[in-house]
């Protein structure tokens, strides 16, 4: 039988950014055992890929979930234009009081991201560096 | 449950084009992709079929059988040709990769004669793809 499928459509972004890991509840003992050669106090970077999904139905005028166009200029302002080329640990406010993990980035993006009017965000998924990535698809996703 | 993927490439032209809207809001709406004379992409195709692995051949679906399903329902379909033009399943529709992606699972799903068609994603390029998974057209999630 055929049935219909559900669709969903991904854009990958970069961005470069530096970043420090460094708790402010833990001890400076704690901090270096916790996250090692990531609590450099002078930060080190990563080249971030972001994979942002989006779902809902396709328009039957343009066949798209959304116009790329209209995503390009929303991820561009609230996240690339925020984050590329910065230090998150003092240029994004967010993380000021939270340690810029790319757990805690992925979800701040998510945040931003979830705030796109014209279709609905499933999923950010963002590679740190070739071999670590990070997944977030809201706290009432299934397995979250 | 065991997944399997098999990948294959085509490349096609295409352009977007929706003959309801003024020449005015085309170029608006579609932008570059908008030009009549078509632009073209090497599309990358993954197909993924769920299932138990047969006991006796200790494969899901066997993969030689896949890749032949492949070429004759897609490669054979769009290999080198012109979406808007030569491939009648997507007639009146704007060939983005939403609609060939969804097209692409109307025709694989019943062919499948082993394990399930799980998901057919279809990258335009490495930055951008289109996910078909079982579950309803309105991308409210899978069936129960």
């Amino acid at each position: 039988m055929n049935t219909s499928p559900k669709i969903s459509l991904t854009r990958r972004y970069r961005f470069a950014a530096s970043h420090r890991l460094h708790s402010l509840k833990l001890s400076a003992e704690e901090n270096a055992r916790m996250y090692g050669k990531c609590n450099n106090p002078l930060g080190h970077g990563h080249n971030y890929i972001v994979e942002v999904t989006l779902t809902g139905p396709v328009d039957p005028v343009t066949g798209m979930i959304a116009n790329l166009g209209d995503l390009d200029l929303f991820v561009e302002r609230e996240v690339v234009e925020a984050f590329d080329y910065k230090y998150l640990n003092e240029e994004v406010p967010e993380f000021q009081a939270i340690v810029p993990t790319t757990e805690n980035v992925c979800r701040e993006i998510y945040r931003r991201l979830e705030r796109f009017p014209l279709a609905r965000l499933e999923r950010v998924r963002i590679e740190e560096t070739s071999k670590n990535s990070f997944e977030y698809a809201g706290e009432n996703a299934t397995g979250n | 449950m065991i997944r399997i993927t098999r990948k294959v490439e085509f490349s096609a032209a295409h352009f977007y084009h929706n003959p309801d809207l003024s020449a005015e809001e085309n170029k608006r709406v579609f932008g570059k992709c908008n030009n009549p004379h078509g632009h073209g992409h090497n599309y990358v195709l993954e197909v993924t079929i769920a299932g138990e692995p047969d006991p006796a051949t200790g494969m899901v679906l066997d993969l030689k059988e896949l890749k032949d399903i492949l070429q004759r329902e897609v490669v054979d379909r769009m290999d080198h040709r012109h979406l808007n033009y030569e491939v009648p399943e997507l007639a009146g529709q704007i060939p983005t990769c939403e609609n060939i992606a969804t097209v692409i699972w109307k025709l694989l799903q019943p062919r499948i004669r082993r394990g399930k068609l799980d998901r057919v994603r279809l990258y335009e390029s490495p930055d951008l793809f289109a996910d078909c998974t079982a579950g309803s057209a309105n991308g409210a999630g899978a069936r129960p």
